[in-house]
């Protein structure tokens, strides 16, 4: 399959120097779009920059509220604008995973944090820009990486699992309140990768069952050439890959 | 009239004082305000985001603490200029904050071409002395990532003595804020929240934006101050400049959310009365004398008499009608500055001939 070019599109990718981010930037950096990225430890940004010169690294947690402004200025400024925002850094909550009862309160704030309330405060940070990508004719789109756990009650996966639920659900309505201003917002469950995250989840998972990121990245790509590129074809709000 | 010293009062009870063409003058609110605008009709608001433009810092010669306020954009990257550095054009402040009125600040030390300055943790040159002592073209030096991770870190907001409480940048931006450009809150925006547009889309008004880097509306220095507006890149999407188009033909209104979407459009049809999409340098003052040619509504703060803004406002309307707004105002303790209410004026000869009408 041929990989869409993606050239005048600027993306903006959080968690962007680990397992799916990572994979994220090579991939829409390979198909020639604009890419900002974010991440917590200057040292991965300063890795991933000598990788892909052209990409733009912001260090940033966006679990923390006063980071949120300084990571949305640095996006826009860098960029110029923003069509696509994809939410991918995660937390999973008490490492190693536990059960609910034995999980601290402060450890369910961190998942919430990081996977619940930091994505609603950059994409409502970068509603402004991305409503101006629709009203110059473009068809923006805010990507939220999910998982199956926001559907399926595992056990001991509970802070993660409440906190991509919450995402779903609020992806869901969010996108349906802006339609009307030509923004989209679409959960993505990319599946079981391997990737640090799922080691740190399930450290004896056997990698050669686990889905390679570079995979997920590029139908991850495929769906933003497919909603961004060519829009009107085949819009899902849930995509699971 | 007072000035505003809450915080954020406006979305939910800000006020609206209405001058209509005829020139009646009535109170209302802010939630009023797509029920006084008609199918057909355009808002035009400026979606420029407010900058961190206020940096604390130190003047390396004399190793005096500094107050630089970003006021200017030279040669910006995002109106398509081409620039190797990120610069502006600032005015330097002593030691001391916003709780300090600008008229009692000590002035900084003597500033000249060529001296380092220490900003927002960057390395700055002043690289220009701007026919006042305390107005200065500066240069980073830095990488452009590196200058914007440092503003955007390290700045804080612009703000005032008549608001002592700390600002977040998040207070200062609109709803709708966009590029990082702005100096100062285009705050008359700070009337439409998404709800609004929603209402403004359902009864048939349309919406389109402009980009004008506002600049700051107070130095405290006189000379300076009689200075204001200083110059102000715009950018005017083609979106927007066909939308404009197609209201004027079919005889809407033209309805500026703030005095900057005024300046960017009335300068950018200064000379054939049309407004064409595309960057330009707003410059000079729009007063009585001014003659409009977009624009038929204006949505604003309420204005001092002498300020740059007020001396906008009466290009829309006759000197009495101004003059009881003035006094409507101020016998209703309506609310002055960025943060406080609203007046809509009506130009006497705007367009009626609207969809609904």
């Amino acid at each position: 399959m041929t990989r869409t070019n993606l050239q005048p599109l600027r993306v903006a990718i959080t968690g962007g120097t680990s397992g799916l981010g990572a994979a994220l930037v090579a991939e829409l950096v390979g198909r020639h779009a604009q890419v900002a990225f974010v991440a917590r430890h200057r040292d991965a940004i300063e890795r991933t920059r000598r990788q892909f010169p052209d990409a733009h690294g912001i260090v940033g947690d966006v679990a923390r509220k006063d980071d949120i402004h300084p990571i949305a200025i640095q996006i826009v400024a860098a960029l110029g604008g923003l069509d696509v925002l994809i939410n991918n850094a995660s937390s999973l909550g008490p490492v190693p995973l536990a059960p609910l009862a034995d999980t601290e309160c402060e450890e369910l704030e961190i998942a919430l944090a990081t996977n619940l309330v930091g994505p609603f405060r950059l994409t409502r940070t970068l509603l402004g820009t991305l409503a101006a990508s629709a009203r110059n004719g473009g068809h923006p789109l805010v990507i939220n990486i999910s998982s199956d756990a926001a559907v399926t009650p595992y056990p001991t996966w509970g802070a993660y699992g409440a906190s991509k639920a919450a995402l779903l659900h609020l992806t869901r309505i969010w996108d349906a309140e802006l339609a009307a201003e030509g923004i989209r917002l679409v959960s993505v469950d990319p599946g079981d990768m391997d990737t640090p995250l799922h080691a740190l989840a399930v450290p004896d998972a056997n990698p050669a069952t686990l889905k390679r990121p570079h995979v997920a990245a590029r139908e991850i790509a495929d769906l933003i050439a497919s909603t961004v590129i060519t829009p009107g074809v085949a819009y899902r709000s849930e995509v699971l890959l | 009239m007072n000035a505003a010293t809450g915080r954020r009062p406006r979305t939910r009870h800000a006020r609206l004082l209405v001058a209509d063409a005829s020139g009646r003058v009535s109170n209302r609110t802010h939630r009023d305000l797509p029920s006084l605008l008609q199918a057909g009709d355009l808002v035009v608001a400026n979606d420029a985001a407010t900058l961190p433009a206020s940096l604390a810092g130190v003047h390396i010669p004399s190793g005096s603490a500094i107050e630089v306020r970003l006021a200017g954009h030279s040669s910006p990257a995002w109106a398509g200029e081409s620039a190797t550095a990120v610069s502006f054009t600032a005015v330097v402040f002593g030691s001391g904050d916003h709780r300090t009125r600008t008229e009692e600040r000590p002035a900084p030390p003597r500033l000249r071409v060529g001296d380092a300055l220490l900003i927002a943790s960057l390395r700055a040159r002043v690289v220009g002395i701007n026919g006042h002592p305390r107005l200065i073209d500066l240069e980073f030096e830095h990488s452009t990532d590196d200058t914007w991770e440092g503003l955007a870190r390290h700045g804080r907001p612009i703000q005032y003595a008549h608001v002592p409480e700390t600002l977040a940048i998040w207070d200062t931006w609109t709803s709708f804020a966009a590029p990082p450009v702005a100096f100062e809150p285009p705050s008359a925006g700070f009337i439409l929240d998404w709800s609004m547009l929603s209402h403004l889309r359902q009864r048939g008004v349309r919406f389109a934006t402009l980009t004008h880097a506002a600049g700051i509306s107070s130095t405290g220095d006189p000379e300076l101050d009689a200075r204001l507006p200083f110059d102000e890149f715009y950018v005017i999407p083609a979106s927007t400049a066909i939308l404009i188009e197609l209201t004027k033909a079919e005889g809407g209104r033209v309805i500026a959310i703030g005095t900057t979407v005024v300046r960017a459009l009335e300068h950018a049809a200064r000379e054939t009365g049309h407004v064409a999409g595309g960057r330009g340098l707003a410059t000079g003052r729009i007063g009585p004398d001014t003659a409009l040619r977009v624009v038929d509504a204006i949505v604003s703060g309420i204005h001092e008499p002498g300020t740059s803004h007020y001396e906008l406002l009466r290009a829309f309307h006759r000197e009495d009608v101004i003059s009881s707004i003035s006094e409507e105002a101020a016998s209703n303790d309506y609310v002055a500055h960025e943060f406080g209410d609203a007046v809509l004026i009506t130009r006497p000869d705007a367009a009626t001939a609207s969809l609904a009408a």
